[in-house]
């Protein structure tokens, strides 16, 4: 077991740890940190195992340098959703306020079906 | 009760998912893999036009993902400015009268670009690239932003698009015109091979810094007016 | 055997900074441990032998990504302890 396999594991932990967390998670932010702890899993477990002899292998590695570019363009983005979701409805959070979910099963249909 | 439990099962399943993963990467250890990439790398480095392996795998073998990346990223871009409503570039309420970031951004930003420059050039023989100087650039960028100095650039406009625009295309325009001279898509002609890497190399560099400049620029929002084109703002 | 040391103690490091992303008790915290995480990676790289991304995840990693949340977090609002629980109307599940 070489010291790139263990940063192989470390990065199987962090797609778990990133995993609960992106699942768990309510606060939009919060979940997108997850999101991203799971990507430098991924990049780990990429280069950790390619690497494993030893030797670098520079394939793997060009290929998470493209894949950190194409993470932080995402986040980014992400950003800029989360802002602006937060700023026409704001909340943090992607849960339904407790009045919304009240509201079905209150309503009444009669025989039909149709909603009274 | 019921929260507790419904914790433990996502965490359970977390663990599982973990567990598999670990299994997988170990199994997958143990084997031999079925191509030698080094060793081919280490043959055909020459042919590349670079002495940087990680330089020539970016822009000349796999240089497709290189393409697609700068792709996604133009679309990423494009995204962001689309939703872009903030404030005006050159609210003055936005000049810092901090005069410790403004001692730093004129320190900084000059240093900050020779910077990226160096790690652009140094692409070729040593650690660096594109990646790395785009990144620097946007960060000089982003420090300029934060202090409210005006950038003419990020207006809509045709700077904006020429900024965005022309990684992309250069790389596409590059790589269709090595199809059309019947070579293979991005194929680069042998005796050009350094000259044509270093052109999409800044260029690259460029569109990059635009793109995730642009996407810090366009985060905030407010109740401002987006910025229409052609005015002042 | 002083790399094994270096190796588990970075692998420990990174994972505990990753926890303390999820866990923390403010969202400032936890941007600011996010940004140790990206610093932490870097040093990762390096020990895997590969430099360049060791340069691109300290850029972007810890620097673009940080200021890009922390400038969030700020308008998200920071001071309120959010994130932890989820709320009883969504259950379990996001």
């Amino acid at each position: 077991m070489t010291s790139a396999l263990l940063y192989a594991f470390a990065g199987v932990a962090l797609c778990g740890i990133g995993l609960f967390g992106f699942l768990r998670l309510q606060h939009l932010l919060r979940k997108l940190m997850a999101f991203n702890l799971i990507g430098s899993g991924v990049f780990l477990i990429m280069v950790g195992l390619a690497q494993r002899n030893g030797q670098p292998d520079p394939v793997p590695q060009a290929l998470v340098l493209t894949g950190i570019v194409v993470a932080i363009a995402a986040t980014a983005l992400a950003v800029v959703l989360i802002r602006r979701y937060y700023h026409l409805s704001g909340q943090t959070t992607l849960a339904e306020p407790a009045r919304e979910n009240a509201r079905p099963k209150a309503r009444a249909v009669n025989r039909e079906g149709a909603p009274e | 009760m019921r929260r507790f439990f419904g914790v433990t099962v996502l965490a359970a399943v977390c663990l599982a998912f973990a567990g598999a993963l670990m299994i997988t990467v170990w199994h997958i250890s143990g084997t031999q893999a079925p191509v030698d990439l080094p060793g081919l790398l280490a043959e055909n480095l020459e042919a590349s036009g670079v002495e940087h392996p990680i330089t020539a795998v970016l822009l000349n073998f796999r240089s497709y993902d290189t393409l697609l990346e700068i792709g996604v990223l133009v679309i990423a871009g494009i995204a962001g400015i689309s939703m872009a409503k903030t404030t005006s570039l050159e609210d003055p309420l936005l000049r810092t009268s901090d005069s410790l970031l403004y001692a730093l951004q004129r320190w900084f930003v000059p240093l900050m670009l020779v910077l990226a420059g160096y790690l652009l050039w140094a692409g070729s023989d040593r650690p660096g690239g594109a990646f790395q100087a785009g990144a620097v650039l946007a960060a000089s960028g982003v420090m300029m932003r934060l202090g409210g100095i005006p950038m003419e650039f990020l207006r809509p406009g045709v700077l904006l698009r020429l900024g965005l625009a022309l990684g992309f295309s250069v790389f596409l325009l590059v790589a269709v015109a090595s199809a059309m001279a019947g070579d293979a898509f991005l194929a680069y002609p042998e005796a050009f091979n350094k000259p044509l890497i270093l052109v999409i190399e800044t260029v690259l560099t460029f569109s990059i810094a635009m793109v995730l400049l642009a996407l810090f620029v366009s985060a905030p929002v407010n109740g401002a007016e987006e910025p229409e084109e052609g005015e002042r703002g | 055997m002083i790399d094994w040391l270096v190796d588990s103690i970075l692998v420990l490091a990174l994972l505990s900074t990753a926890i303390g992303v999820l866990w923390s008790a403010n969202l400032f915290r936890a941007v600011v441990m996010f940004i140790a995480f990206g610093l932490l990676m870097a040093l990762a790289w390096v020990r895997l032998q590969a430099p360049d991304i060791a340069l691109a995840e300290a850029a972007i990693g810890a620097g673009l990504t940080g200021v890009l949340l922390l400038d969030a977090a700020r308008h998200l609002g920071y001071n309120r302890r959010c994130g932890g629980e989820g709320n009883d109307q969504g259950g379990a599940s996001g």
